[in-house]
């Protein structure tokens, strides 16, 4: 039978979950026995290259290209887990909702003190993404099944969630495994 | 005076003196009933409405109702939890609750509440709204973004400290904490040791230059979740 497969991804995060989620030492041998990894951060596809069991979504969605990705996830998996306090709230990346968008790309750009930009140029390569308004969490943009909260989730709460996921289960997190810091 | 009024909590028999509110008789009797703007020896306030019970089949705040001979409360049903849950969960998207670098986290009571409730995340989508933080006093900062409108920094600031620096401005979704002074917190008459620096729940109100000072793990609820205290004094007390 084949394994199933799971397929990881960072949108609008700093890598620190998949940090996290390697944190789990040598229990990765036993995941690596239970799955095979798809589009990932660790084996670097680009796009998801067949139907996966599970996918996990660190950082929220700051632009167009995050929407795009999140949506091809959530066609693509069957569970789809929202990982860390980014995506289960817009975490750090989500201060900039407290400034207007124009505002944060002049201080950015045109006016931070230690700016410089003689051509006053802001970013407008047609193959950058276009930003978003404001930095939305992955369940304001698509179904996520579960949470995982968490600046980032312990190795622990990944490790838990993934063995309850494989293993047909509802993930269901103790008590000293819901931390938001 | 005597505990002579009898009444139950989830089919509980509870023993009570005239006078007391359901959450002071629970808290007596071991039962926790989850809170946030309620703190012992504060006027009740009855503002959250996280106490919520169902007396005689009609919802109350438990900090405010006086309990009386023969009353029926529900307490910890499937019912009140879902509704308890919601306003916790509606607390966090109404402001903005960034748990990763506040200090108080580990010692904020509505983190506290969200963990022991299993609160992942919030269903509702957030609000972010624009909030001030005022950093005008030499030793005490105050971050709107977090506060919770809970009034126990106001309560605290007149029946405790004897002072009158917090009140509440504005009506509906535009009610907010002010001070009570022309410009901001500095220009006031409030003090690093006054009580009701330490009676906020977040990390509305918070000392200056303390930080990180207690080590993740061994923060008060990072182990134990809030109201533990409350059901095991009892406990040892049987």
């Amino acid at each position: 039978m084949a394994k199933p497969r799971i397929a990881t991804t960072s949108l609008a995060g700093c890598f620190g979950c998949h940090m996290s989620l390697l944190d789990i030492d040598d229990r990765i041998l036993q995941v690596a026995e239970l799955v095979d990894f798809d589009r990932s951060p660790i084996v670097d596809f680009k796009r998801i290259t067949a139907r996966c069991a599970i996918g996990l979504i660190e950082g929220g969605c700051c632009n167009e290209e995050n929407v795009e990705v999140l949506r091809h996830f959530r066609k693509n998996c069957d569970v789809l887990v929202s990982v860390g306090d980014c995506a289960t709230m817009g975490g750090i990346p989500a201060l900039r909702n407290l400034v207007p968008l124009e505002e944060c790309l002049r201080e950015a750009y045109l006016e931070g003190p230690t700016v410089h930009n003689p051509e006053r140029r802001m970013p407008d390569d047609k193959e950058l993404p276009l930003l978003l308004d404001k930095v939305y969490c992955c369940h304001e943009v698509v179904k996520i099944d579960y949470h995982l909260p968490g600046c980032p989730p312990s190795a622990d709460t990944i490790f838990r969630a993934l063995v309850a996921l494989l293993s047909g289960k509802q993930v269901d997190l103790p008590y000293g495994l819901i931390k938001f810091d | 005076m005597a505990n002579d009024i009898s009444f139950t909590i989830d089919g509980v028999e509870v023993a009570a003196a005239p006078g007391q509110t359901i959450i002071e008789a629970a808290e007596a009797a071991g039962i926790y009933i989850p809170r946030l703007c309620h703190k012992p020896g504060l006027e009740p306030f009855g503002g959250c409405r996280v106490c919520t019970v169902k007396s005689n089949g009609r919802p109350c705040s438990a900090c405010t109702q006086p309990v009386a001979p023969g009353m029926v409360v529900e307490n910890d049903t499937e019912e009140l939890r879902a509704l308890r849950r919601d306003l916790v969960e509606l607390l966090f998207v109404e402001g903005n609750h960034f748990c990763m670098f506040c200090e108080k986290s580990g010692h904020c009571e509505l983190q506290a509440l969200a963990y022991r409730f299993g609160i992942a995340a919030p269903r509702f989508d957030y609000t972010w709204p624009a909030r001030q933080v005022d950093m005008s006093h030499p030793d005490i900062l105050v971050d709107h973004n977090r506060c919770i409108l809970c009034g126990r920094c106001v309560r605290t600031s007149r029946q405790v400290d004897g002072k009158n620096v917090f009140q509440f401005v504005g009506r509906g979704h535009e009610k907010r904490l002010a001070v009570n002074a022309e410009a901001d917190l500095g220009a006031t008459d409030a003090a690093v040791t006054d009580a009701a620096v330490g009676a906020c729940p977040v990390g509305a109100l918070l000392k200056k230059r303390i930080g990180f000072a207690t080590p993740v793990g061994r923060r008060p609820y990072d182990e134990r979740p809030i109201g533990t205290d409350i059901e095991t004094a009892a406990a040892r007390k049987e």
